[in-house]
């Protein structure tokens, strides 16, 4: 059926589907419809799942730990602060190798408090050992946190997956959404190692010097398995639902010269400014990354003019796009940072990066006048 | 607090903070964490009030007002440090924070203001929402009793604690004026009617505090080096309490709960109250 | 692209009109984005809602700058807000009113929404219904298909009224 749902709604739509056993959560603008959506479907019947009312971020992920260690799905969802606020947690899923879910409605960092759109949040979260992908629309918030179980649950991954989406840009907009009926595409959770009181096991308890770094490694080496998985797993979706994903969107890259990199709805925003662009005659094309752990090769860059487009900085160092840009192909980039704490990008303004475009330096959008 | 708020019209939260900066005078820093009050300020480069206002992350305003605190007592300052936070700021996630700055008999007044649920995300339940209340994350009915935080808060034996209601000003005000004067943590418990939360008319906001307190729902009392007072209000309402239902039938959040739960309510009610009744009858 | 704004006060239900109009708008085979801007304003501010209507899928997230439409549920907010603002010339402009008013250099036509409610009790805590007339209004104006818009209406509202009155606000529609 053709329905029209926001963002959010989208994201607890796909939560119904997998059903996890257990969700904690707690609410944050932009990301809270998630949390009340769910908790309706469950006090509903609509979702046989346990919601836990938690009392705090770092608690939500405590308890789907908790939950996730007995062998069953989890799933959570929070923003900006609630996702800092769970930082020690995220580490700690990750290292504990539990396959929990949890959407990530992007939005900037205080103070002062602001509620809009921004990477930084889960950019600061990128060395946990959790899988992240970016959306761009409402379909695809959906169909990624549906395939997001999967890869995570998958027995050569183990590991959490984030699916990000801007806040309000993304989360709060209502676009066209078509729902699915999963069937068998997301396999029983079935986990190793879970809690098991007749094969009594300790569990993260103190490790030695000449362990530690081999579960670290461990974590790597499933971080690099996932490759596979993910792409089987877009494979398999795309023949089951008709809807085909990567890890870049690329659009009209092939012939060009200039190609415009971003996250979120910027991406799509970028292919829009590609079209002006080409109606000049400047051979640009776009390239929107969906997946940043695990990072994709980016082998269509080499050779090219690259902007990048950050919603998000690491201060002292740069955009953090940018920054693992250059480091994946060992060019230069004209690196701009725009769309701070909702800062307005429209397509016009990305077009005008890429004609006003000098390799190798940096601008902030709206403090610089170059551009 | 000056005219450019942006609370919604009928909020007890500004309301409040309206009299307890008044009984606070200018000698005052306010510490303020994620919550109503937020908003309340208005946006950068505004503000809503006439003293300094240092807004920090959700859990962590206790904390921060033990840093301030001792910050200036060693710089030999007397500028009283409140904290005026939400119950899901107290409650829920801040308690951590507070508690420990209770233990370590911290110089601060902590106000939490109770509009019972989380009013700045749009009304998802909290610690401090009632049994059977609706919220966005409790469509049904909240299943779980409120939590008792003053008890939490006397377990931590603080030299002075009060409960407070908006609809009642000047005791509030006074409450206020008392607390700065002690040395160490003190704690005022504001009972704060939100009417987008609370699911009734914005012009009625007084007269539900004042059925809150009628009723017993809610009982104004002071407790002073753990020598508990219960406030004349509160005493008449013991005596002669309206019913229970005239409190919880204009609430929208109430519409259609459970006899079951009703009862429930009415006998938790009658428990604090006889627990409160003995506390102060106790030599 | 075909671009809406919809100014209204917060509760006055100009998101559920966009959501609506977006929704019917799919119905017709056409691609569809509803978005409403938030702002830190609370119950009674003036707020905007965007629509685009397109037959291709839509890639542009930032706000509605150069509308081809306005619509204008509360007319009080004219008084606060240059509800023209950037609207391309010979754009259109709906009001909910009575009387109709003349706007220089764009097409105006108005309809009186709230008396439409009203005069089916159409009404919600106090605040008549708008979003449903006001859909029926804009089918006449022909950015939606009727049946698109009844269909729209019944997947999200139970109360038949609801088309009853996008009915009549077709019917009365002034040009
Ligand atoms: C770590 C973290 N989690 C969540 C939030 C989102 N948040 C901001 S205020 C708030 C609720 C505040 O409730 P309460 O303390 O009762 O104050 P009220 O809004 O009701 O005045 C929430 C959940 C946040 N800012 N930070
Ligand atoms: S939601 Fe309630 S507490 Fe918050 S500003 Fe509005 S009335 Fe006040
Ligand atoms: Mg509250």
């Amino acid at each position: 059926m053709k329905k029209i749902a926001t963002g959010n709604k989208a994201v607890a739509e796909a939560v119904k589907q997998a059903v996890p056993t257990v969700v904690a959560a707690y609410p944050i603008t932009p990301q809270t419809e998630i949390v009340e959506q769910i908790a309706e479907f469950v006090s509903g019947g609509e979702l046989k799942s346990r919601y836990i009312p938690v009392e705090s971020e770092h608690s939500a992920m405590a308890a789907c730990i908790g939950a996730s260690i007995t062998g069953i799905r989890t799933f959570t969802a929070t923003s900006s602060h609630g996702l800092l606020y769970m930082h020690e947690m995220t580490n700690w899923a990750a290292g504990a190798r539990l396959p929990i879910v949890m959407a990530n409605v992007n939005r900037s960092i205080g103070p002062g408090w602001n509620i809009w759109a921004e990477h930084t949040d889960s950019l600061q979260e990128r060395d946990t050992g959790w899988l992240q992908v970016y959306v761009s629309t409402v379909q695809e918030a959906y169909d990624a946190t549906i395939m997001a179980f999967r890869i995570a649950e998958h027995n050569d991954v183990l590991l959490p997956v984030m699916v990000n989406l801007d806040g309000f840009l993304l989360s709060h907009i209502m676009q066209p959404l078509d729902t699915v009926e999963i069937g068998d595409f997301i396999p029983p959770t079935h986990l190793p190692y879970a809690i098991d009181v007749k094969n009594p096991t300790g569990y993260g308890g103190l490790t030695g010097t000449e362990e530690h770094y081999k579960m670290r490694w461990d974590i790597e080496r499933s971080m690099r398995d996932s490759v596979k998985v993910i792409e089987e797993t877009e494979k398999d979706f795309a023949k089951r639902f008709g809807r085909r994903y990567g890890f870049t969107e690329n659009y009209q890259c092939d012939d060009a010269e200039v190609i415009v990199v971003a996250m979120g709805t910027l991406g799509k925003e970028a292919e829009v400014a590609i079209d002006l662009l080409r109606k000049e005659g400047i051979k640009a094309g776009s390239l929107r990354i969906r997946w940043l752990r695990p990072f994709p090769n980016l082998k269509i860059l080499k050779g090219k003019q690259v902007v990048v487009v950050d919603r998000d900085y690491s201060f002292g160092r740069g955009g953090i796009l940018a920054t693992e840009i250059m480091a994946q192909t060992k060019e230069e980039v004209f690196s701009v940072i725009a769309g701070i704490g909702g800062q307005e990008v429209t397509f016009e303004d990305v077009a005008e990066f890429v004609r006003k475009r000098r390799i190798g330096t940096e601008v902030w959008f709206g403090v610089s006048n170059n551009v | 607090m000056l005219k450019c708020t942006s609370a919604c019209a009928g909020c007890s939260d500004s309301l409040a903070l309206r009299y307890v900066l008044k009984a606070a005078g200018p000698d005052t820093v306010l510490v303020v964490p994620a919550c109503c009050t937020s908003v309340i300020q208005g946006i950068y480069p505004n503000t809503a009030f006439n003293v300094p206002v240092y807004n920090i992350a959700f859990g962590a305003a206790a904390a921060c007002a033990s840093g301030m605190s001792n910050a200036f007592r060693a710089a030999g300052k007397k500028t009283n440090v409140i904290v005026y936070a939400g119950d899901g700021g107290t409650l829920d996630i801040g308690i951590q924070a507070m508690s420990g700055a209770f233990e370590r008999g911290t110089d601060f007044l902590y106000i939490c203001y109770d509009n019972e649920a989380y009013g700045n995300t749009g009304m998802q339940r909290s610690g401090g929402t009632p049994l059977g209340a609706k919220t966005t994350t409790t469509p049904a009915g909240k299943t779980e009793a409120k939590k008792d935080i003053d008890a939490i808060i006397a377990a931590h034996d603080p030299p002075y604690q009060a409960t407070a209601a908006a609809a009642y000003p000047q005791d509030l005000f006074k409450k206020v004026q008392k607390a700065l004067t002690f040395r160490g943590p003190s704690f005022i418990h504001i009972l704060a009617p939100c009417p987008p939360g609370w699911r009734y008319s914005t012009e009625k906001t007084v007269e539900m505090g004042k059925l809150a307190v009628k009723s017993g729902m809610w009982v104004l009392y002071e407790r002073e080096y753990g020598k508990l007072t219960i406030g004349a209000q509160s005493k008449v309402a013991m005596k002669k309490p309206i019913p229970l239902e005239d409190y919880l039938a204009p609430q929208g959040r109430f519409k259609g709960i459970d006899p079951k739960t009703v009862e429930i309510i009415r006998q938790r009610l009658a428990k604090n109250l006889s627990k409160l009744a003995a506390e102060e009858a106790a030599p | 692209m075909f671009e809406i704004r919809i100014h209204s006060r917060g509760g006055q239900g100009g998101v559920t009109a966009a959501r609506l109009l977006a929704l019917a708008a799919i119905h017709d085979g056409k691609y569809a984005t509803a978005a409403p801007f938030y702002g830190a304003e609370r119950r009674g501010a003036p707020i905007v809602s965007f629509v685009r209507i397109d037959d291709k899928p839509i890639r542009v997230y930032s706000q509605i700058k150069k509308p081809d439409m306005v619509v204008v549920l509360d007319a009080s907010v004219m008084d606060v807000v240059d509800v023209l603002q950037g609207l391309k010339s010979g754009g259109k402009v709906l009001v909910n009113s009575q009387q109709k008013k003349e706007f220089g250099g764009y097409l105006s036509s108005n309809v009186d929404l709230t008396g439409i409610a009203l005069k089916e009790k159409l009404v919600v805590s106090g605040n008549p219904i708008l979003n449903t007339p006001v859909i029926g209004a804009l089918a006449k104006m022909g950015v939606v298909s009727v049946d698109s818009a009844k269909k729209a209406i019944r997947e999200m509202f139970s109360d038949e009224r609801n088309v009853t009155v996008a009915e009549a606000a077709y019917k009365e529609m002034s040009a």
